[in-house]
């Protein structure tokens, strides 16, 4: 399976009418989840995050091609 | 300043009840001649129910402020008879670009589809469009009042009894209801002691309005992080008369008066346009925002529309469009309900309706918002992965949030829709404003949305104008007049009544319509039910239900 670089959030169940709606849901959660920590806690919550979503991928194939993406751009 | 517009002075003449009683109770009172009291007016002038205007001030809105005009409302300005003055005079556009430092990282059009009226958002200074809905007001018979300052408001419960200032002496007059639209500072909701809840935004945002020649397209730019304006964000819009609107973020530690001083502006839009490009500066506001509405927009006699109901950030633009959309709302309810043909509680609905658009309205600009000036550090790395992915990846394209700009809600859950008893395809559920299409009118081109509003229609669909059972029709026999109006496949016309011919289709492929499809469609241009097969006694359910009766 190759890793989804398309529009892909949704929840089961609910009807968008707006095609930004499902991404926004998204991210209020993420940075809510963030609400009211320092900025290290805020890199521990980020970490475990990545290794909750990298175990529910588990196909070790996109998550290479992820990391891979992620680094783009970040060391130049 | 202000060199590009000289404001109009309307002409305060003394009221009538300074020497008398006047012309007894009205049946509605506005209060406040912003776009939204306007737009109220002209719609109830529009359906025959006679309005006064009070406004506290004798000219338009000072400085440029509301800019830009969504699709929606300019389909509702059509309706109200100003479209194409508004159109005119203001600048089109459909495409926006975001940029992240250096880079254009994301675009967008507004108008994906060909076929539409209307484009997806016009720019006009508030000025202009004041102007043209005083005229509008006039034409329609609106009665204004200049320089009338409401000064007390009692809500008898039969009745409201108003207390108006002049420059001549207060006066005292009755109205049966009465809609507040006297903005974001509303005096009547503080006189009442109403609450309005939200939060206020730790930001501060300068605003130029700059005159200039200049090559850019008449697009949305939006920058994130620019160099020429490091770690905060700058928005350029086009308005009429090459007026651009530059909006610079300044943080919550900038001192708004020492940032209004032309050599602290005049630096920083050079930074941005260029030292060798000549402007000049027309308007300079620094504000600060917050989203924030009232728990309900109906009390009692008073109905409270517009930014004296809710507030929204400006990222989106969804204030004034949201605004004139409360009055599209009201204005056919409240005509029912003082001719008599639906109940009170008709109103509530405008207040449940319009509080749910609010609700959309205030959590999309808060989001933008804080998409835009991330408020820790956390947030602010994730803006910028965001941005950085959307320069590579389509999924990241859509959560960079510059603004999701104002569309106009979709009722879904209203007590007035009828719940869908057939399949449809497509977004045009019971509560959604129509989608417009082309169309023919005995052979010549018009637009759908120019054929329908201010009354109950029931369009329906059918090869041919022929094929219409008029026995149908006849059944509906309800006490609030149906127009029904009937779109077709093929030309040809129907004697007394309306046919549109759907020469492209778009109305085929938009409505997801097939032979016998019937829609009910209130007098704001929303979808009340809608079937497949058109039977009197539904048609009749679902224009009680739309009523309240």
């Amino acid at each position: 399976m190759p890793l989804k670089l398309d529009p892909n959030f949704a929840e089961p169940g609910q009807r968008y009418f707006r095609d930004f709606s499902p991404g926004d849901d998204f991210y209020q959660l993420l940075i809510d989840a963030h609400r009211d920590l320092t900025d290290e806690q805020s890199s521990l919550l980020n970490a475990k995050l990545v290794l909750l979503l990298a175990n529910q991928i588990g196909d070790l194939a996109v998550i290479r091609e992820a990391l891979q993406r992620a680094r783009e751009d970040v060391a130049s | 300043m202000l060199k590009t517009y000289a404001y109009p002075k309307f002409e305060y003449r003394r009221p009538p009840e300074l020497d008398g009683p006047g012309a007894g109770r009205r049946p509605v009172i506005v209060v406040g001649a912003g776009p939204v009291g306007m737009a109220a007016a002209i719609d109830l002038a529009l359906q025959g129910v006679p309005v006064l205007l009070l406004d506290e001030d004798d000219t338009v809105s000072i400085g440029s402020r509301g800019v830009c005009y969504a699709k929606r409302t300019l389909e509702i300005l059509d309706r109200l008879g100003i479209g194409d003055a508004v159109c005119g005079k203001g600048v089109s556009w459909d495409v926006g670009r975001t940029f992240f430092r250096d880079r254009e990282v994301y675009r967008f059009n507004l108008r994906p589809q060909a076929d539409h009226k209307r484009p997806g958002m016009i720019n006009l200074q508030q000025y202009y469009l004041e102007e043209m809905l005083v005229e509008r007001c006039v034409a329609v018979g609106v009665e204004m009042r200049w320089k009338n300052k409401v000064v007390a408001v009692h809500d008898a419960g039969s009745h409201v009894v108003l207390e108006a200032e002049t420059p001549e002496g207060r006066y005292a007059i009755d109205c049966d209801w009465l809609i507040v639209a006297d903005g974001a500072r509303s005096p009547i909701r503080h006189m009442l002691g109403l609450d309005v809840e939200g939060k206020i935004f730790t930001d501060r945002f300068l605003i130029a309005d700059v005159v200039m020649q200049a090559e850019f397209p008449a697009e949305r730019w939006f920058w994130f992080d620019p160099p020429f304006h490091p770690n905060q964000s700058v928005l350029l819009h086009k308005q009429a008369d090459n007026v651009w609107r530059i909006d610079f973020q300044l943080g919550w530690d900038a001192d708004p008066e020492e940032e209004k001083a032309p050599e602290r502006v005049v630096p920083r839009i050079q930074a941005m346009l260029g030292k060798e490009r000549p402007f000049e500066l027309e308007w300079v506001s620094v504000y600060t925002f917050r989203c924030r509405r009232m728990q309900k927009f109906r009390h009692g006699r008073l109905l409270f529309a517009g930014d004296a109901a809710h507030q929204v950030s400006p990222f989106g633009a969804r204030g004034a469009n949201s605004g004139v959309q409360d009055t599209d709302n009201l204005a056919w309810k409240l005509a029912l309900v003082l001719g008599g043909q639906a109940p009170e509680a008709l109103l509530d609905t405008y207040s449940d309706e319009r509080v749910f658009a609010a609700d959309e309205n205030i959590l999309n600009s808060t989001r933008s918002t804080d998409f835009i000036t991330p408020k820790s550090a956390a947030s602010r790395i994730f803006r910028n992965a965001a941005l950085q992915l959307a320069g590579r990846h389509a999924f990241a394209r859509r959560l960079v949030n510059s603004g999701r700009l104002s569309v106009p809600s979709i009722y879904t859950g209203s007590a007035l829709s009828s719940p869908d008893v057939d399949a449809f395809a497509g977004d045009l559920v019971p509560g959604a404003p129509l989608d417009d299409a082309p169309l023919e009118v005995d052979g010549e081109p018009s637009w759908l949305l120019d054929q329908l509003g201010g009354r109950f229609q029931l369009l329906v669909y059918v090869e041919r104008a022929a094929d219409f059972d008029a026995d149908l029709a006849a059944e509906l026999n309800a006490t609030i007049p149906v127009e029904t109006v009937l779109v077709t496949a093929a030309p040809g016309g129907r004697p007394r009544l309306r046919v549109l011919h759907d020469a492209r289709g778009r109305f085929l492929e938009r409505y997801d319509a097939l032979p016998g499809s019937a829609w009910l469609v209130r007098p704001d241009q929303h979808v009340a039910a809608r079937w497949r097969r058109l039977e009197p006694r539904a048609v009749r359910a679902a224009l009680a239900r739309a009523t309240c009766n």
